[in-house]
């Protein structure tokens, strides 16, 4: 942001707060993100933590979000999409309605978690990072999820599920998708 | 990917039940990660109801952290009658036989008794277990913050910085650096300007545990040591970095920031003296090279997570150009006993030049899979067998790895070595940052080298040379070792190779990342004979690439 709109009164209200860049659209989680910003105090270093922001909101990053935190943070857009792209927990395309994630840390891997992304890969007609044609479902994996007491682990929709079989958890992940 | 934010469920939990009078048992329900995944928190509601529905007032029953043997969740730990009641089921009628048991101390293991935790010492993760991680007035009824207020009101910094550099703790990340020394560079720099204290919680390591279940177990006794530290280097601001990965800790950390700064304890005017300390949440976002402290520094500064060449070290210019203390969760967690009870004490524990205790997350093919806790100096053969109760199935164990992707395998010849950090780098491995996986002998060592250079190559940062294209090179020979389709030649090109990356490359990853190969051909080098010559995998895993490839090159 340039100097002159960060002293500039707000636009959309209250005064004194800098006034943002305007919203891509008319949807009101931007207020959201605007709130989120604002405490953070609108300075570059805040990019990662607004990224967060916006993915849990909208679920992925599109071209629109990426160009909004530019202007807002005073970020270069080159840089943004830097981070967007370093970062392997940003996604830049939608995900699908579900999640499952498969563990690949070290535990796992012994424990079988290639045979469960096999099987899963093979279940679901689609590679690891990528979502079902229907969007129902989108594939990852993880590099370890501290969970490898319960090794091999899946992670589905957030709930983990510990010590899976690859028949049982396909025939569960293929129920959501 | 995990959920960001499920406060919201917590509302749908089953208030903790908490007599006022006496009681004859406290059912503490593990809420940690592991036991988590097992159904714990049903265990936790269901357990408040069939109590309160007995109409007995002598038994509470609350949360906690981790309770550590993870591989027998869900856990309910009663301290009344030092018992453990593992797999916990969720059905109303056991439950009630259970209640009975708690209260009449029978059934269970008896935890001082048991194996497990005999061999244990516990300072890092001595609250582990006991104290409500949401809480914070548990914590500080448990004796919590005690030291902070000792720290900031009746020493000097000077005097805190000697206590920890008597102490002989090292850092907990797994180089050993001695936390005096660094604390007293930090407190020496751009005096009286801004500091920053940064804790590492970017647990990176796969097969490592330790740090979020510190975290998700007793947030408070790091942000407690954090404090101390800030105080002894004179910085009022601080952040803790830790993994998207972790949502649980991240709600958690939140929660105990906040609490603690309600109660006084963080934040502005501390124990009512002039000291303040703002405390701050980064959250990462998958990359692991973040746990090198250059780059995790960039990450907090909101760019692209790749490190920079050192000196100048944070202590002197580190996050915003000013001198920064990183140390990792463990360490921080070791600061209150260390002021609470003095250097001297802690000294005494652990063997060589490795003092204290070390917190292990034991997994893979071992029996009792777990958070440990072990004074420096026991040996890895007492670890896995005494501790961890051996290998399961009839296996046998062929190898310890520790250290993470940096780090490297330890053979069963070995295991009766000391656990400290010189003797671990002696046998080619390094202490790391905790993460313990026993191997038995369905592990293809050379798959386990394919598999961390597969990590190194997927994670490596891009900026150097070395580390972008010789981990992808070494990954691409070990595939063809795995595939059966390797000459000696290409054996002989990975061990150049190896030695050139980790000779050249810039920080700890691509230096790290050769270990696992070096370890694996010092010791096992038969089995990676046995793919080339042979063509088979002893261990059984590999699958060998149709014959006719062989010989083409590729």
């Amino acid at each position: 942001m340039t100097s002159a709109t960060a002293d500039a009164v707000g636009a959309r209200g209250t005064p004194g707060v800098p006034a943002g860049p305007a919203h891509p659209s008319e949807d009101r989680r931007w207020r959201q993100v605007d709130v989120r910003i604002r405490r953070l105090g609108a300075r570059p270093d805040g990019l990662i933590e607004v990224l967060h922001t916006l993915q849990q909101l909208f679920g992925y990053l599109d071209d629109d979000a990426l160009a909004y935190v530019s202007e807002a943070l005073g970020v270069p857009p080159s840089q943004v999409m830097g981070v967007a792209t370093f970062y392997s927990f940003f996604v830049l395309k939608p995900q699908g309605a579900h999640t499952c994630v498969v563990c690949t840390g070290t535990a796992c891997y012994l424990n079988g978690a290639k045979a469960i992304l096999r099987a899963l890969r093979e279940a679901l007609g689609v590679e690891v990072g990528g979502t079902t044609a229907d969007a129902s479902l989108s594939l990852l994996g993880a590099r370890c999820l501290g969970a490898c007491s319960q090794a091999p682990a899946v992670v589905l929709d957030g709930e983990v599920h510990g010590k899976v079989l690859a028949e049982e958890i396909t025939a569960l992940v293929a129920s959501h998708a | 990917m995990p959920e960001p934010d499920d406060a919201p469920a917590r509302a749908r939990h089953h208030e903790p039940v908490l007599p006022e009078g006496p009681v004859r048992a406290t059912a503490n329900v593990c809420h940690a990660a592991g036991c988590l995944s097992l159904g714990s928190d049903l265990v936790f509601d269901r357990l408040c109801e069939r109590v309160e529905a007995s109409g007995t007032d002598d038994v509470g029953v609350r949360r906690v952290g981790c309770l550590g043997l993870c591989a027998q969740g869900p856990l309910v730990k009663v301290p009344e009658h030092d018992r453990l009641y593992a797999k916990v089921p969720a059905e109303p009628d056991e439950l009630d036989q259970l209640v009975e048991q708690f209260r009449s101390g029978t059934g269970g293991l008896v935890v001082s008794e048991d194996p497990f935790f005999a061999r244990q010492v516990k300072v890092v993760l001595r609250h582990c277990g006991s104290v409500d991680p949401e809480e914070v007035e548990d914590y500080v009824a448990k004796g919590g913050y005690a030291a902070l207020r000792r720290a900031v009101t009746e020493m000097t910094p000077e005097e805190v910085v000697a206590e920890v550099t008597e102490s002989g703790l090292r850092g907990r990340g797994g180089a050993g650096y001695p936390t005096g020394l660094k604390w007293a560079t930090v407190a020496k720099s751009g005096e009286g300007g801004h500091k920053y204290v940064v804790c590492n919680a970017d647990e990176g390591d796969p097969g490592a545990f330790m740090d979020r279940s510190v975290l998700e177990s007793c947030p408070q006794q790091v942000l407690e040591g954090m404090a101390i530290a800030a105080y002894a280097v004179g910085a009022n601001e601080g952040y803790v970095y830790v993994r998207a990965e972790y949502p649980l800790t991240v709600r958690r950390l939140n929660s105990a920031i906040r609490q603690a700064e309600r109660a006084g304890l963080l934040g502005t005017a501390i124990a009512d003296t002039s000291f303040s300390f703002h405390l701050e949440v980064r959250i990462g976002a998958g990359a692991f090279v973040c746990g090198e402290e250059t780059a995790l520094l960039a990450s907090i500064e909101g760019r692209r997570g790749t490190p920079r060449p050192r000196p100048p070290y944070p202590a002197a210019a580190g996050l915003f150009g000013e001198p920064t203390l990183i140390n990792n969760v463990e360490t921080f967690a070791s600061i209150s006993a260390i002021i609470e009870r003095g250097g001297r004490w802690y000294a005494a524990i652990g063997a060589n030049k490795s003092r204290g205790t070390k917190v292990f997350a034991l997994a893979g093919a071992v029996e009792r899979t777990g958070l440990i806790e072990v004074p420096m100096g026991l040996s890895l053969r007492q670890i896995v067998f005494e501790i961890g109760g051996g290998v399961p199935g009839g296996h046998r164990c062929k190898a310890v790895q520790t250290g993470g992707p940096s780090g490297g395998c330890i053979p069963e010849e070995l295991l009766d070595m000391p656990v400290d950090y010189e003797s671990l780098v002696s046998a080619g491995s390094i202490m790391g940052s905790g993460g313990m996986i026993v191997m038995d002998e369905t592990t293809c060592m050379v798959d386990v080298a394919r598999y961390f250079m597969d990590f190194c190559r997927e994670e490596s940062c891009s900026r150097c040379v070395p580390c972008r294209a010789g981990t992808v090179q070494m990954h691409r020979l070990l595939d063809r070792i795995c595939s059966g389709l390797a000459t000696r030649a290409d054996l002989e090109r990975l061990e150049r190779l190896a030695a050139m990356v980790q000779r050249a490359s810039l920080c700890g990853l691509g230096q790290g990342a050769p270990s696992t190969v070096f370890s694996t051909l010092r010791y096992f080098k038969d089995e990676y004979l046995a793919h080339i010559d042979h063509r088979t995998c002893p261990a059984g895993v590999c699958e060998m690439a149709p014959f006719e490839m062989a010989g083409s090159g590729r």
